[in-house]
């Protein structure tokens, strides 16, 4: 099948390649752009694994082109933090074991941290809710709305005593 | 200080929280073949031809490889992991081993069998070439229903399986029919546990390798060295030509406890084409073609005196295998080890049959057969409760076993041939604990006077026990290295439950440094000779037990290594801080990494005489038999009487699973299980229809717990009862959530609607069986749950009576 050229900014760079125009975004970012961060879990838009921020929001990467992504702005979770530089939520996450095979767990940051993001002062209630579009199958879930909090607690606290 | 006992962090989490592990899609090995299976539409038919001509001359395809094509390379899976050892006699055990083809060869038995296998340049071009392979059936008719699949006449699924039975088991205890026969009162049930599946967030993905002779195998399974052994039988290779090697691992659950045809024909694939090769499972394939589990209908009888206490229990249950049932022990004869739970049932008789159906096969899954069981018999428990008109709660306390008849013995085997002796006490203290926490004569107070404001409010209730730490055997591997670190190998294979941290924290105590300091390796098979998995609820007893005693040697074999370097006896050296030092002057000690050089082989060795060098010791442990854990759950819900509706508000769990080594890691597992364990109850089924064909296939109608549906969930960790069968004193844990909540959640349901006297007796709980078990109740003539007689027209389909 003829190849397009896909140009898009992940995680704050310029990126290009060539792909089938049917590429899906996920399959872009993890086969032509090697951010295999971005997990999938169903491919058709139920698990929320392969969540992704589009332009700052929320997006189910199984379910968008790559070329539907071009000119926009795409953040996975690659560009939230680092092993040596870790994203509050991240470091939550571990702290209060918010994660056990940690194949949901990319996804479900990304999702709590647009959810941190309209509700810094997260509430258990409403979380149940707002995070119920990624499944996670080895938590229970109880151990991740632990970690949203304490990542609000981190992310509260001034830039200075973070790290 | 301690480790062991710690809420540590777990040491494995960094790169999956940064997006950084390595699953089996993340490989990105230059040159990389993706395979892509055709899968029979049908349950049943024979294969005519195959024509792949056109999908051979599409895009980017490099091979397609069909039954026939690798007929006399490729031998089918026959699995009899798990034949009856000695001791089970008395059990009367029949088991055919599990046949798995590799790819249809002339006749398709379930939908989803693979038929024909498509290697491309990229899983998009596979796929593609997929779709042109043509494939004639000829469609045959299918066994469907167990219950007939075992009678004469029915299709049959292999023909050395007569009549369908590939495996039965009967247990006598006492004698179940003279007490039923003389038994004051007696009821009789029919209760069944659905169909469910794993659905582990990761589907199932191999990658094979091969360099020279040996192919290494990136396989998300729990048991490599099963698989390891499997493909190299089913290809005709030697065992050491194949590594297989678990990289990150997304949930298993029993899922992947298996070995798959998938693993064995990329491995196979990679040494025909030299190249490496991969297969990603989609998640429609894992609904179809991945173990599926449960799938129980029971035929149970009780005795009882007037009093609530049970005197006898006859079942006869069918397990509906699909095409197989690869670990009918694990699947179905837990079941009888299980079934009478923390109950003193002198009286115990059960028939069980596995039988093959075309459907895909039935594996065990988080719990296997003890969710089962105790839905079976928490559900008796409840109905004599109702029989009698007296409180659940008072019932179960009046069968609960003493704490005087302790160790009590069940009076059969255990699936390991061993006779069930329970070694865990305090039931009764247990159950009073749990009946505080969740308020529950509060709940009794109050109820009527919810009922009347509208709201139909119930507290269900349930226990159950739970053998751990299932042999045969795991390994333990501990090192000392060049550079002065501890490397701890174990055959076991962590996917998520972290192994890594708790090991290292008993590592780390015996050596007295950190956990992370500790190295820790498992999931390959060139690490060791021997090693099993990760499933059962066995890992940190079996491998936990491997390893202190493989830690307790080498600390013995470096203070002797030490002492000769220090002319002192070893006695009077102790181990810290990555040091052998003098005890009482820990100035004078010799660092790890002097001791390994001094042990390494070579002229500067400095061993005591006769020792062999080396800074390393094994360990296989073998256990005398599983150790018990025990718990009980309570479940709160609210019902909608109309819609069916089932909302769980809380759910409290006190569980023993004696010493605990991290309570985080053990809180995450009962939370994570419990919650399965709501899913299982309330949402999730594995539906097939009258032609065989699977009805849920997508998260759209395979419905998982969301964060939405969770409850308010209270633990408490019993630890009174250390284990005496293992060095560490600790009981497995992983599989205990799931076990009590469908009976915890049916039992809160009925009595919620107690003044209709309700049966729930069919899983899950969907809206539509609550609302039909309350019209089957109504058409009986029972009260509105506010008190009122009403009449249920047979017509009247609504449920908009009872408003
Ligand atoms: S992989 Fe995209 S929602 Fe599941
Ligand atoms: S941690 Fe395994 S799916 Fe969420």
């Amino acid at each position: 099948m003829k190849e397009v050229e896909v140009r898009l900014t992940v995680n704050g760079r310029e990126r290009s390649a060539r792909c089938e125009p049917r590429t899906t975004l996920a399959d872009f970012l993890r086969g032509h752009l090697g951010l295999t961060g971005t997990h999938l879990g169903c491919e058709h838009g139920v698990c929320g694994a392969c969540t992704v921020l589009l332009d700052g929001a929320t997006a189910r990467s199984c379910l968008m082109l790559a070329v539907q992504g071009q000119g926009h702005e795409v953040t996975t979770i690659e560009g939230l933090g680092t092993p040596e530089n870790p994203h509050p939520l991240m470091r939550a996450f571990s702290e209060m074991h918010g994660l056990q095979c940690g194949f949901c767990t990319p996804g479900f940051i990304l999702s709590a941290h647009e959810y941190l993001r309209e509700n810094p002062r997260p509430d258990r209630q409403a979380m149940r809710k707002d995070l119920s579009g990624n499944i996670c199958r080895c938590t229970g879930y109880v151990k991740i709305f632990a970690a949203v909090e304490r990542a609000a607690e981190l992310m509260a606290e001034p830039e200075a005593a973070r790290s | 200080m301690t480790w062991v006992g710690q809420r540590v962090a777990r040491k494995e989490d960094l790169p999956l929280v940064t997006g950084t592990g390595t699953y089996v899609p993340d490989f990105n090995l230059p040159g990389t073949l993706e395979v892509a299976f055709v899968r029979s539409p049908l349950a049943h038919a024979r294969i005519l031809n195959i024509d792949t001509a056109e999908a051979l001359s599409a895009e980017g395809v490099v091979a397609i490889y069909t039954g026939p094509d690798i007929r006399d390379q490729v031998h089918a899976l026959v699995l009899d992991q798990e034949a009856a050892p000695p001791g089970l006699e008395t059990a009367a055990p029949e088991i055919h081993p599990a046949t798995i083809e590799i790819l249809a060869d002339a006749e398709v038995r379930h939908v989803g069998q693979a038929v024909a296998a498509v290697v491309a340049d990229s899983r998009y071009h596979a796929e593609d070439a997929a779709e042109l392979v043509r494939i004639d059936y000829d469609e045959l008719r299918a066994a469907l229903d167990p219950e007939q699949a075992r009678l004469p006449g029915a299709p049959i699924v292999f023909d050395n399986v007569p009549n369908n039975v590939q495996a039965r088991y009967r247990i006598r205890v006492g004698d179940a029919d003279a007490a039923l026969d003389g038994a004051e009162h007696r009821l009789a049930m029919k209760i069944r546990s659905q169909r469910v599946m794993a659905a582990p967030m990761e589907t199932r993905g191999v990658l094979a390798s091969t360099v020279g002779e040996e192919t290494t195998v990136w396989s998300s399974t729990q048991i490599p060295w099963a698989v390891r052994n499997s493909i190299a039988g089913a290809i005709g290779v030697p065992q050491r030509q194949i590594r297989v090697q678990i990289p990150h691992m997304g949930g298993g659950f029993g899922q992947k406890v298996n070995v798959y045809p998938e693993e064995v024909l990329v491995t196979y694939i990679s040494r025909v084409l030299h190249r490496p090769v991969r297969w990603v499972e989609d998640r429609v394939e894992n609904m179809i073609a991945s173990g599926h589990a449960r799938d129980q209908l029971h035929n149970v009888e009780a005795a009882f005196d007037s009093e609530g206490h049970i005197t006898a229990i006859r079942d006869r249950f069918v397990l509906d295998s699909g095409v197989a049932c690869p670990y009918p022990l694990s699947s179905a004869y837990n079941v009888a080890s299980h079934f009478r739970s923390m109950y003193r049932i002198a009286n115990f008789s059960i028939d069980a049959e596995c039988v093959l159906t075309h459907k895909m096969f039935n594996l065990p899954y988080r719990g296997a057969g003890r969710p089962e069981a105790a839905f079976v018999m928490d559900r008796v428990i409840n109905a004599v409760a109702q029989e009698l008109s007296l409180d659940p709660a008072e019932v179960i306390m009046r069968n609960l076993i003493a704490d005087e008849e302790q160790p009590y013995r069940m009076g059969m085997p255990y699936r390991d041939g061993h006779e069930v002796v329970y070694d865990a006490s305090g039931f009764p203290a247990a159950f009073e604990r749990l009946l505080e926490l969740i308020g529950y004569a509060e709940h009794r107070r109050t109820q009527a006077q919810l009922r009347a404001q509208g709201v139909h409010r119930g507290i269900g209730l349930g226990t159950y026990v739970e053998g751990t730490g299932v042999g045969p055997f795991e390994s333990g591997q501990v090192h000392v290295d060049a550079q002065g670190h501890v490397v701890v190998y174990s055959g076991c294979a962590p996917h998520g439950q972290g192994l890594d941290t708790t090991m290292s924290q008993v590592v780390a105590d015996a050596f007295g440094i950190t956990p992370e300091e500790v190295v820790f390796r498992a999931g390959d098979t060139a690490l060791l000779p021997y090693g099993v998995g990760t499933f059962a609820s066995r890992s940190v007893v079996t491998a936990g037990a491997a390893i202190i005693e493989s830690s307790n040697r080498l600390l013995k074999r470096i203070k002797a290594i030490a002492g000769e370097m220090l002319e002192m006896a070893p006695e009077d050296l102790e181990v810290g801080a990555g040091r052998v030092r003098v005890r009482g002057v820990p100035s004078r000690g010799v660092s790890f990494k002097e001791v390994y050089r001094a042990a390494s082989p070579g002229p500067g060795a400095r061993l005591p005489e006769g020792m062999d060098p080396g800074t390393s010791e094994s360990f296989y442990w073998v256990p005398p038999t599983v150790t018990w854990g025990f718990g009980v759950v309570g479940a709160v819900v609210d019902v909608d009487p109309e819609t069916g509706v089932v909302d769980v508000r809380k759910v409290v769990m006190l569980h023993d699973c004696g010493r605990v080594i991290n309570p985080l890691i053990v809180e995450g597992q009962i939370e994570g299980g419990l919650v399965q364990g709501i899913g299982a109850t309330l949402y999730e089924h594995v539906i097939y229809d009258e032609s065989g064909q699977p009805r849920a296939t997508t998260f759209l109608d395979y419905l998982l717990p969301t964060s939405a549906e969770v409850p308010e969930i209270v633990q408490e960790h019993l630890e009174g009862t250390p284990s005496e069968r293992n060095p560490l004193g600790v009981k497995g844990v992983g599989e205990s959530g799931p076990i009590s909540p469908p009976a915890a959640i049916a039992n809160a349901i009925i009595d919620a609607l107690s003044p209709l006297k309700i049966q729930l007796n069919e899983l899950p709980l969907s809206p539509a069986t609550v609302v039909a078990a309350i019209e089957r109740a109504g058409a009986e003539g029972p009260l509105h749950p506010t008190g009122v007689k009403i009449g249920f027209p047979a017509s009247n389909q609504s449920g908009g009576f009872l408003r």
